[in-house]
């Protein structure tokens, strides 16, 4: 039975390594085909004229994470500020429920209220309505429960002598929290902001429904703006050949994306086990 | 009071001010959205969207939700006893430290942050294409138990490591082997744990999108065989929003959704509070 537990235990190895032969055997030929310089530089995407360049996509979803980061980190962290230390027991448990709550929304939902609540709303404020600031804003509000929880979990964790430390040499409790407590949980919770990056970076269907989905590289908050993830779902449904196979390389370009992040996210994890 | 004035400094007061607005932001958030969505929602559910046929007239949402409950059961038969297995196996055979485990540990990690779309581009060229699948209930199964394994992996091997020791050394002292103390003592214990890791996976396969709308497809009928396309209500969901043709009926289907997903994470959170509770020691 031992072999059998094995086994079951190895799939998660084997589905790793059939994702990524997929992805670089379809890939990596058409980066060869298009060259990897006017694949990975290239501003022009242009199925019908041959052009593959996925520089405006990757662009966009550098944008639409950077901008969701500054909207969700600060917010996120501060409210995690507040819950580890300053709430009380019943008002604690009614923001983590609103929080599990928020982690388990789904996406489509969250792209559905950005459709019929956000776009309306910065369409008559600035003019256009889909834009890498509606993308923002939504994708911050997504990766909210994901960074609350976790850094609040790093606030926790954190000896409750450096509080006590602070408080005795009579720094306000405010204070206390922030310039004491908060600097020591720094590794969790820079943890919970790459956690947060990894989801907005990966994040897809809330993204087509309000960024505009334009393939340029967005010249300002208020233009209109087309991720990987989004390139890949409109134009998988009807793409062939080549076309295909440059989304795939797509694919394969956030997935190297996505590498990188869960790898600064194991360092951070060793960081903090220390 | 001459102490409470000093310690009133105005960073204590900025501080103060700047983390009730960041609470109430993102409280404000959940309760806005929720809100809206039930204000505008519940007064578009009808009966007619809970027909069995779905058509251009009435996009009825029953068949989507057949196909979710039919899809999350093939996808929870392919991947919890895979990942519970895995999770057993982690837990309680391997050594710890060892090549092999942190291989897999890795592998885990980095199937749970893949994101989603990936997850369908692949089940697209493999199962759909390759393996000449095509859109099909089976091929959208296939692609969300690869997406939800690594979740069930680690919630179980969690649920199984919390089970003091002193279970399993009473096990042994009484003569069982070690299969038997697993499946006997070890997994009972740990049952709300695991019970609860897979709650929380058919709440993920309930509110996935873009990891189906290229494998399972986007049929709103229920279907005969499983090599038949079958969409899902979260896929349901994105094509009555997409289309923009019927918008009352969207606003129906996301209070049917956040609904489903809110009690299947509840369920989790209950499951996950029997664990906790279990080892009174």
């Amino acid at each position: 039975m031992k072999i059998v537990f094995f086994i079951a235990a190895w799939v998660a190895i084997l589905c790793v390594a059939l994702i990524c032969v997929f992805l670089l055997a379809n890939g990596l030929p058409a980066i060869g085909e298009i060259g990897p310089l006017n694949f990975l530089l290239g501003t022009k995407w242009k199925p019908g004229n041959d052009l593959y360049g996925i520089a405006p996509m990757i662009v966009g979803s550098v944008y639409v994470t950077a901008g969701a980061v500054l909207i969700g980190a600060p917010i996120g962290i501060i409210t995690a500020v507040y819950m580890a230390q300053f709430a009380g027991v019943r008002l604690q448990k009614l923001l983590r429920s609103a929080v599990a709550l928020m982690a388990g929304i789904p996406s489509v939902i969250y792209g559905f209220f950005g459709l019929v609540v956000l776009v309306p709303v910065l369409r008559n404020l600035f003019g256009t309505g889909k834009s890498v600031l509606t993308a923002s804003i939504l994708l911050g509000m997504m990766i909210l429960p994901t960074i609350i929880s976790l850094a609040e979990s790093a606030i926790r964790a954190v000896p409750k002598s450096y509080y006590e430390g602070a408080l005795a040499l009579g720094a306000s409790a405010e204070r206390s929290a922030f310039f004491a407590v908060l600097p020591a949980a720094k590794s969790g919770i820079l943890a919970a902001v790459v956690l947060g990056i990894g989801r907005a970076v990966g994040e897809t269907m809330a993204v087509v429904m309000v960024a505009g989905n334009q393939e340029i590289i967005p010249n300002g908050l208020f233009s209109g703006v087309r991720t990987m993830t989004a390139n890949i779902v409109l134009e998988m449904g009807y793409a062939a050949g080549l076309h295909k196979d440059a989304l795939i390389a797509t694919a394969a370009v956030l997935f190297v994306f996505i590498l990188i992040i869960n790898f600064l996210l194991s360092l951070l994890k060793g960081q903090e086990a220390q | 009071m001459e102490l409470e004035t000093q310690r009133m400094d105005c960073l204590t007061l900025l501080l103060k001010m700047v983390m009730r607005l960041a609470t109430s932001i993102a409280m404000l958030t959940v309760i806005y959205l929720v809100g809206y969505i039930l204000v505008k929602g519940i007064p578009n559910l009808s009966l007619s969207l809970f027909v069995w046929e779905y058509n251009s007239d009435n996009v009825s949402l029953m068949p989507a939700l057949i196909n979710t409950v039919y899809l999350t059961t093939l996808s929870l038969l392919l991947a919890a006893p895979l990942g519970i297995f895995a999770a057993i196996y982690l837990a309680e055979y391997a050594r710890r430290g060892n090549k092999t485990v942190q291989m897999i540990r890795l592998a885990a990690e980095t199937l749970a942050g893949i994101p989603s779309i990936v997850y369908g581009l692949f089940g697209m060229i493999f199962f759909v294409v390759t393996l000449k699948w095509g859109y099909s209930l089976l091929a959208g199964g296939f692609t969300l138990a690869i997406m939800i394994l690594p979740l069930i992996m680690r919630t179980a091997e969690e649920a199984l490591i919390s089970v003091p020791d002193a279970y399993r050394e009473g096990a042994f002292a009484l003569g069982a082997g070690r299969l038997r103390t697993v499946f006997k003592i070890v997994l009972p214990a740990a049952a709300p744990g695991i019970l609860s890791g897979v709650i929380l996976a058919v709440g993920r396969i309930a509110g996935e999108t873009a990891a189906l709308i290229f494998t399972a497809g986007t049929l709103a009928k229920v279907p005969q065989t499983p090599m038949d396309s079958a969409r899902t209500l979260s896929v349901h969901m994105y094509t009555l929003s997409s289309e923009g043709l019927h918008m009352e009926a969207a606003y129906a289907t996301a209070v049917v959704l956040i609904v489903l997903v809110a009690i299947i994470n509840g369920l989790s959170t209950l499951a996950a509070r029997k664990l906790t509770g279990g080892f009174h020691e």
